[in-house]
């Protein structure tokens, strides 16, 4: 999946000459927490979070009266040439990004211009769309051996019961790095016997995945 | 009047997808058997089911649907034409007269809606329905029409009501709940093993309700390897909060038995004990907020030998105010069906103590439901504050 299939491309922006208050008015309006600052040619020159402007406030409500603060002008708590993404991007590219430098939002760049923005919002949602559940299926995990051929032999019980598959999701096993647990989406309410099918085979079964407690 | 009406046609045991199918309606039978042995069932309290018209099931489903599965089941449908509608799958596989069985499950919840409104009984029991998965175009975890939701737009039609749909069976009520989803006059409440180990998948807390709808859904996901205590506390928070938030006019409850710890197909750890409780509440609160008007259908139940025949006489006992059975099981009926049975019976009306091993994480699971029961009621425990 790549960025210009997940962001958002009706952006906020504000321009260098804007305030504090704009920016903290138009948070408030459109319930956002990340405005890109552009310049005339809808370049990014800076971003602003909730997060600068609450730090800013906390520095200056000593000194200066409220309506002071709210006419500082933008630039100068901004930060300048902030990390930026482009729409080719990879998904999991932006969530490492976000992770390793810790920050909670990309602006995506193409021609020298602001096209779209990706948030971590936006990456939780693709996480829930991933994980959950849009048709009803049965979820059950396998733990498997690392090795060549194993989900061509999974996939061909599911394929003898006639059984569609709604996702496929691979994860490390904590117990063992040798193994690797397989959690599938079954369209079927009934994966009894997929189950004991799948268990004469040799495979581990884990229906549910508690750890700590065998079913 | 009658304090309640047993719902039951022989026809109805035509629902019937293979002789290996979990899904198995020799359950009634069983269940009859079991309620006539003990005294409590008579041939006075039984009123045949009823078939239910195409108009009436077409308050739940397409048209083009009803049309798909009459066929299917005078097998003029292919497999792949029938793929689209959930119909030929592993699930639910085409058979003969599937339209024809499947409506007279439906019929049987309308007759029972009929008999609570127009004043003939109290109470109407049809375990032959509780078939919460239907979808309006397409089939689903065991089930093709959707009796309840069918039942619930009847009630909206014919009688102008307000109705809370109640479902404790250990699959989420999905159907029914996507159903009503927009409509702030159906209130659904559905407590079942979490989507994250079981089907259907959803049933979330999240799943809130929709537009004028938003607020008039309620799910309490559990955990797998719930236990009695932790299943009842929820189930008795839930069912009080929830009525009195919502003061329906008519209850309609569905009574799966298969959070039940032998059952097959789920991961919960109830006894007996959840079923011996689950109608009593039901009744006390349809007396307190609807005057009595109470409707209660089936649902699923895998263990149709050791568990569905004791959960669902619970029910009609509950109904018809006798005293809730104890002791052993009836000597004529253990003989009668032990011979059938894979498995050996439970000789007496509660479950042996203990029932299987202690669970390790007990105590984290009973937590982690109490927790989720705070966040699924906190919307109306606000609302009530404020």
């Amino acid at each position: 999946m790549i960025v210009e299939q997940i962001m958002n491309t009706q952006v906020y922006t504000l321009e260098l000459t804007n305030t504090i208050g704009d920016a903290v008015r138009l948070m408030r309006e459109k319930n956002i927490r990340h405005i890109p600052i552009v310049n005339n040619t809808n370049e990014v020159v800076g971003i602003v979070t909730e997060h600068d402007i609450k730090n800013a406030s906390s520095s200056t409500l000593l000194e200066k009266s409220n309506s002071d603060y709210f006419d500082i002008p933008i630039e100068n708590i901004m930060v300048n040439n902030p990390i930026i993404g482009h729409p080719l991007d990879f998904v999991e590219e932006v969530a490492l990004t976000f992770y390793d430098s810790k920050i909670s939002c990309l602006p995506i760049v193409s021609g020298g211009e602001l096209v779209g923005i990706v948030t971590t919002t936006d990456l939780l949602y693709t996480y829930i769309e991933l994980t959950g559940a849009h048709k009803p299926g049965s979820k059950i995990d396998i733990r498997v051996t690392d090795k060549v051929g194993i989900l061509h032999d999974i996939t061909k019980v599911f394929s003898k019961y006639k059984v569609n598959v709604l996702s496929v999701l691979v994860y490390p096993d904590s117990e063992n790095d040798k193994n690797r647990i397989l959690s599938i989406r079954l369209q079927v309410i009934n994966p009894l016997a997929i189950i004991e099918d799948l268990r004469k085979e040799g495979f581990d079964v884990l229906w549910p995945n508690v750890p700590g407690i065998r079913s | 009047m009658k304090n309640a009406v047993f719902i039951y046609s022989p026809d109805q045991l035509g629902y019937k997808f293979s002789d290996s199918h979990p899904f198995n309606h020799k359950r009634l039978t069983l269940t009859m058997d079991l309620l006539k042995n003990i005294g409590a069932l008579s041939d006075d309290d039984i009123v045949p089911a009823r078939t239910a018209t195409d108009e009436e099931i077409a308050l739940a489903h397409d048209h083009q649907y009803i049309e798909i599965v009459k066929k299917a089941g005078r097998g003029e449908l292919t497999s792949q034409q029938g793929e689209n509608f959930g119909i030929g799958t592993e699930d639910t596989p085409m058979f003969q007269n599937m339209h024809e069985a499947s409506a007279l499950l439906v019929g049987g919840t309308l007759q029972a809606v009929d008999y609570v409104l127009q004043g003939k009984s109290r109470h109407a029991l049809n375990l032959g329905g509780g078939l919460h998965h239907g979808f309006r175009g397409r089939a689903s975890g065991f089930c093709i029409y959707n009796d309840s939701s069918v039942a619930i737009r009847y009630i909206q039609e014919k009688y102008g009501l307000r109705v809370l749909y109640v479902d404790t069976d250990a699959h989420h009520g999905d159907g029914v709940q996507w159903a009503f989803y927009d409509d702030p006059n159906v209130c659904t409440l559905s407590i079942h093993e979490t989507g994250r180990y079981l089907f259907p998948g959803t049933g979330n807390i999240t799943e809130r309700g929709n537009g004028q709808g938003y607020g008039t859904s309620f799910n309490f996901p559990i955990d797998a390897f719930t236990e009695d205590d932790s299943f009842l506390e929820i189930y008795e928070q839930a069912m009080r909060e929830v009525f009195e938030f919502f003061k329906p006019d008519v209850v309609l409850t569905q009574n799966g038995a298969d959070a039940h710890y032998f059952d097959p197909l789920t991961h919960l750890y109830g006894s007996m004990n959840i079923y011996k409780e689950i109608p009593k509440l039901a009744h006390k609160l349809a007396h307190e907020y609807c005057e009595g008007r109470w409707i209660a259908v089936g649902g699923g139940g895998y263990d149709i030998w050791r568990v569905v025949p004791r959960a669902w006489s619970m029910i009609w006992t509950e109904m018809n105010d006798l005293p809730c059975p104890t002791g052993p099981l009836p000597q004529q009926w253990l003989e009668r069906w032990q011979g059938e049975s894979p498995v050996p019976f439970i000789p007496t009306w509660e479950d042996p103590n203990p029932l299987y091993e202690a669970i390790p994480r007990k105590a984290e699971i009973e937590e982690k439901n109490a927790q989720m029961l705070k966040k699924a009621l906190h919307m109306i425990r606000n609302e009530k504050r404020s």
